[in-house]
Parts: structure tokens; C-alpha cells; sequence
């Protein structure tokens, strides 16, 4: 008896958990049908009119807002993830020292977004000020959200650079093979979806990440043309202006929200799915 | 010097240690003749893999195991050669077939010049690709699959293939690691027929603890008890007449 309680408690809030993101994705696209319907769904997302005063609103502007900072902090986080991995699963694997890199790298993804925001608004911007202007915008935001970004990327390509078969090291080596040429031809090629599927959950972070961004980035609504323009992305769009919107303008910012979850649902689920193949061809 | 010469390796003295004070093999010393099949045997435990991994320097990708003695390969120390060098004149063959997943079965076979960085142009790589499968016998048998990975082979076949792979690199010595514990009685069958073949190309050191396998295949065979060499000799002779009593023992199935 008591298990059967037990069983219907856990059906029961699994259920409730299904159904609250049904809810919210329900929600989205109720309030998003509006905007979605005035405009049509391919005009919104390739419009990048962005106007209060003639109520006209298109997304472009922050899908390419989204895009392009993101793209970029993963361009930037790759040369020191991509190290660090490789310091923390092969050359000191399993030694005092990659554990200390590990747990400092490990620490900065624990560290609050609004922090991140802060030091680059202080301490990166005035820097990046100095060669003109006030520094805010893609560039700057992209620094910050590659440093963001860092500890995803590399913790899990560690590890998957670290479960590279002993035995097929060992082979290469054999083999006549330096180290370099080990990890160059063996354990990255046999580490290499699981690196990708990592790089893409920490693409997906990048896209979604709002604080940080919100308070780097500039906030003008414009379609930015370069590293140093100001712009905002699909997060930071919401974040700014919620509050004040109401009509079209709140309906806008919810196919935002429906297109930026749509994103970020897909990059995820991609990369778990590698995960998933590649953790079952391993065991 | 002309002693040193008559043997391709000589061991002397060597031992390995995995932790301080800890000897896993203890004080080994042999000569072996080239276009020899010399089998290792012994219970698990006794040293015998340690002893063929210490010829190739294998243990020098893992902290804390010392090896010390001395290991001439035709005549040079291993020690004062380069290991990347030692390791291509003294090509080793895995308990388990392990080819690398992410190449074919024809890339598998280069991957010693891959991984040493050495370009070669296509009629070379054609050239050795099929001198190699031939000379385990596997040609026929994947010539039409070459771009396959070779991780779709058999388990048989796969340890043919990294035979192949070692033997493209032209070594003189191949270390063989209990190559057909991991195979069905079939394949360890063609392994055994190859491993015979081989002979007249390479000196072969052959771990394993299958008895009959070493009377079959070997022309002399070390006994290895507790990390020492107990007996070394003509195979002939010593499963017919054992000089020590430990050998007698193992042969006759009183422990291992």
C-alpha cells in the first residue's frame, strides 16, 4: 500500500512537471501570437525595425545580436578551454596540480552572473574605452561571456580527453609516437564528439546568458555591423525592456523569449544527444 | 663485442620496480638470438608482461616505475636511444586487438608513419598497406574493405591488423603481449601459424600462459616466478627436463 502511495506521489510529480513546461511553452506562444500574427512569423524574424513610436517590431536586430556574441565568446574560450582540457586530462591527469586548475576552473562557472557583469563593466570596459568610446557593446560582451563560458567547455572535454583507452595510447606509443602526436592523432579523434557535443552546451549557455550581457552590451536596438557597435541580444532585449511593454511591444518580446527557448531547447538537446551516442559506443 | 652481437637483445640485470622496494621483475638477465620465437611464461603475477614492456621502455609513460640494469638492442643500450627509436625497432602487439577506432583498416596500417609525422606518396602507402596485410595473411580478407574502420573487423582479424600495423614499420624485434587471450581457438590458431611465418622477418618475444602454446610456437622459453627468471632454455628441453624444480611444478600443473 504504502508503496503504491509512494509510486502514484512520483508519477504524480513528474506529471506536474511535464505539464509546467507545457504550461510555459503554452504561454509563450499564446502571448507570442499576437506579434507573430501582425507581422507574420518570417517578416518578425527577418525585420530589424524596432520602433515604439510606429509600433513596429521585427527580431532580427537580437537574433543577430544573440548570434554574433555568442559565436564570438565561443571563438574566444576556445584557446584557453581547449587547454585547459588538455592540461587537466592528459598532461597532468590525475596530479595534485590539475585538480587545483580544475576546481578554480570549475569555480568560475559557480560564479554569479551579475558579478561577471559588474567586473566587466569596471574593470574590462574602461580598458576597452580607451581605444574610443565608452567600450559597451559585442566585443566587450563577448569577452565577458567567454570567460562565462570557460569552465563548460572545458571540464567535459577533460573528461572525455581523459577516457581515452589506455590501451590505444599505449598502442600509439608503441608505435613510435611522441606525445603530442598521441593526443594529435588518437585521443582527440577518439575524444572529438565529445568535445563538440561540450563546446555546444556551452554555445547554448552563451546564447541564453542575460545579466552579464544585458549590463555589457550597450542596449540599442539596432542591427550591429561591427565588434565595437553596441547592440542587445535576445535576452538582454527582454531583460531591458519587459517592464515598460504592454500590446504589441509585450507580445514582440514574447515571440522573443519563444524563438530564444526554441534555440537554446535545440542546441541542448543536439548535444546531449552526442553525449548520449558517444557515452554508449564507450561502455 | 662479439658476444653482444650473436644476440639481437640482451638483457642484464634488469629489474622493475612499480613502487620503492617492490621488485616486480628481479634481476633478469638473457640473451636472444635473432630469428627466434622466445616464449615467456609464468602465472599472472609473476612479471612477465612487466619484463617485455621494460624492453620497449613502455614503462617510462608511467610515474613512479623504475627500471634499472641494462637492455642492448643489437648491441646499443635502449636506454641511450631514443625511445620513439626504440619503440619502431621493437614493436609491440596488445593482449587485446586494439586498433584505433577512428581510422580505417588502410590508415590503421600507417598510422606508425601517421603518428611519426613521416609523408610518404601514394604507391608507398599502396605498397606497404598491402605488403603488411599480406604478411599477416589479412589481405585477401579485407582487400575490398580498406576504407572501412578497422574497429569492424574481427576480433582476429583486428589483432592481425595490429600485427600488420607494427610490422609496417620494419622492426627487428616484436614484443608480443599474450596476443590470442582476448581470440576464439580458430583465430589463436592463425595467429600461431603467422607468428611461425614471422620468424624469418622478425625476432619474436611472445608472453603467454598458455603451455602449450609456448611448446608449440617457441624455440626457447623463459620460466618467470615472483618477478624472477627461473629457467631459461631450449623449449625442447625444458618441458622434457626441467633444471628446477618450480618449473617442473608449473609444467606439470601443481600451481598457476
Amino acid at each position: 500500500m504504502k508503496d503504491r502511495i509512494f509510486r502514484a506521489t512520483l508519477f504524480l510529480a513528474a506529471g506536474l512537471i511535464v505539464l509546467l513546461t507545457a504550461g510555459i511553452v503554452y504561454g509563450l506562444v499564446s502571448q507570442s501570437m499576437d506579434a507573430l500574427t501582425h507581422f507574420g512569423p518570417l517578416h518578425f524574424i527577418t525585420s530589424p525595425a524596432w520602433d515604439s513610436r510606429s509600433d513596429d517590431y521585427g527580431a532580427l536586430s537580437f537574433i543577430a545580436g544573440t548570434l554574433l556574441t555568442a559565436v564570438l565568446a565561443l571563438a574566444f574560450c576556445i584557446p584557453f578551454s581547449f587547454s585547459a582540457s588538455l592540461f587537466n586530462g592528459e598532461y597532468f591527469r590525475g596530479r595534485k596540480i590539475a585538480t587545483v586548475v580544475g576546481s578554480i576552473v570549475d569555480l568560475l562557472a559557480g560564479v554569479p552572473s551579475i558579478v561577471f557583469g559588474l567586473w566587466g563593466f569596471y574593470t574590462l570596459r574602461p580598458l576597452l574605452a580607451g581605444a574610443g568610446g565608452q567600450g559597451f557593446g559585442i566585443l566587450l560582451a563577448s569577452i565577458v561571456l567567454a570567460i562565462m563560458i570557460i569552465p563548460y567547455a572545458s571540464s567535459l572535454s577533460a573528461e572525455f580527453i581523459a577516457m581515452t583507452p589506455s590501451e590505444l595510447k599505449e598502442g600509439a606509443y608503441s608505435l613510435g609516437a611522441t606525445r603530442m602526436e598521441v593526443v594529435r592523432y588518437v585521443s582527440l579523434p577518439v575524444a572529438g564528439s565529445g568535445i563538440l557535443a561540450s563546446y555546444m552546451l556551452a554555445f547554448g549557455r552563451a546564447l541564453g546568458e542575460t545579466m552579464a550581457v544585458t549590463m555589457l552590451i550597450g542596449n540599442t536596438n539596432n542591427l550591429p555591423h561591427g565588434l565595437t557597435d553596441t547592440g542587445n541580444t535576445m535576452a538582454s532585449i527582454i531583460a531591458n525592456q519587459f517592464g515598460e511593454a504592454g500590446g504589441l511591444k509585450l507580445s514582440s518580446l514574447m515571440a522573443i523569449g519563444l524563438l530564444l527557448f526554441l534555440l537554446t531547447a535545440t542546441i541542448n538537446f543536439l548535444s546531449k544527444y552526442i553525449l548520449k551516442c558517444v557515452t554508449l559506443s564507450k561502455s | 663485442m662479439e658476444d653482444t652481437v650473436k644476440y639481437i637483445l640482451e638483457l642484464k640485470n634488469v629489474s622493475v620496480s612499480y613502487s620503492p622496494g617492490k621488485q616486480a621483475v628481479d634481476n633478469v638477465s638473457a640473451g636472444i638470438q635473432p630469428h627466434t620465437v622466445t616464449a615467456i611464461m609464468g602465472p599472472s603475477g609473476c612479471g612477465k608482461s612487466t619484463l617485455l614492456r621494460a624492453v620497449n621502455r613502455l614503462h617510462e609513460l608511467y610515474r613512479d616505475i623504475r627500471t634499472t640494469g641494462e637492455i642492448l638492442l643489437k648491441g646499443e643500450s635502449v636506454f641511450r636511444m631514443n625511445p620513439m627509436q626504440v619503440r619502431r625497432l621493437a614493436g609491440m602487439v596488445f593482449q587485446r586487438p586494439n586498433p584505433f577506432p577512428t581510422m580505417s583498416v588502410y590508415g590503421n596500417v600507417l598510422a606508425g608513419y601517421k603518428l611519426n609525422n613521416i609523408s610518404l606518396s601514394q604507391a608507398e602507402k599502396d605498397g606497404i598497406v598491402e605488403r603488411s596485410l599480406r604478411s599477416v595473411n589479412l589481405w585477401d580478407e579485407v582487400k575490398d574493405s580498406l576504407n572501412k574502420k578497422g574497429t569492424f573487423l574481427s576480433g582476429g582479424q583486428q589483432q592481425r591488423l595490429c600485427i600488420a600495423r607494427t610490422l609496417a614499420l620494419k622492426p627487428e624485434l616484436l614484443l608480443m603481449d599474450e596476443p590470442t587471450s582476448a581470440l576464439d581457438p580458430i583465430s589463436t590458431a592463425r595467429i600461431e601459424e603467422l607468428i611461425l611465418e614471422l620468424k624469418k622477418q622478425v625476432t619474436i618475444l611472445i608472453v603467454t600462459h598458455n603451455m602449450s602454446q609456448a611448446a608449440r610456437i617457441s624455440d626457447q622459453s623463459m620460466f618467470m616466478y615472483l618477478g624472477e627468471l627461473v629457467e631459461f632454455g631450449p623449449t625442447k628441453q625444458m618441458f622434457t627436463k626441467p633444471r628446477d624444480k618450480r618449473t617442473e611444478d608449473y609444467l606439470t600443473g601443481a600451481f598457476g
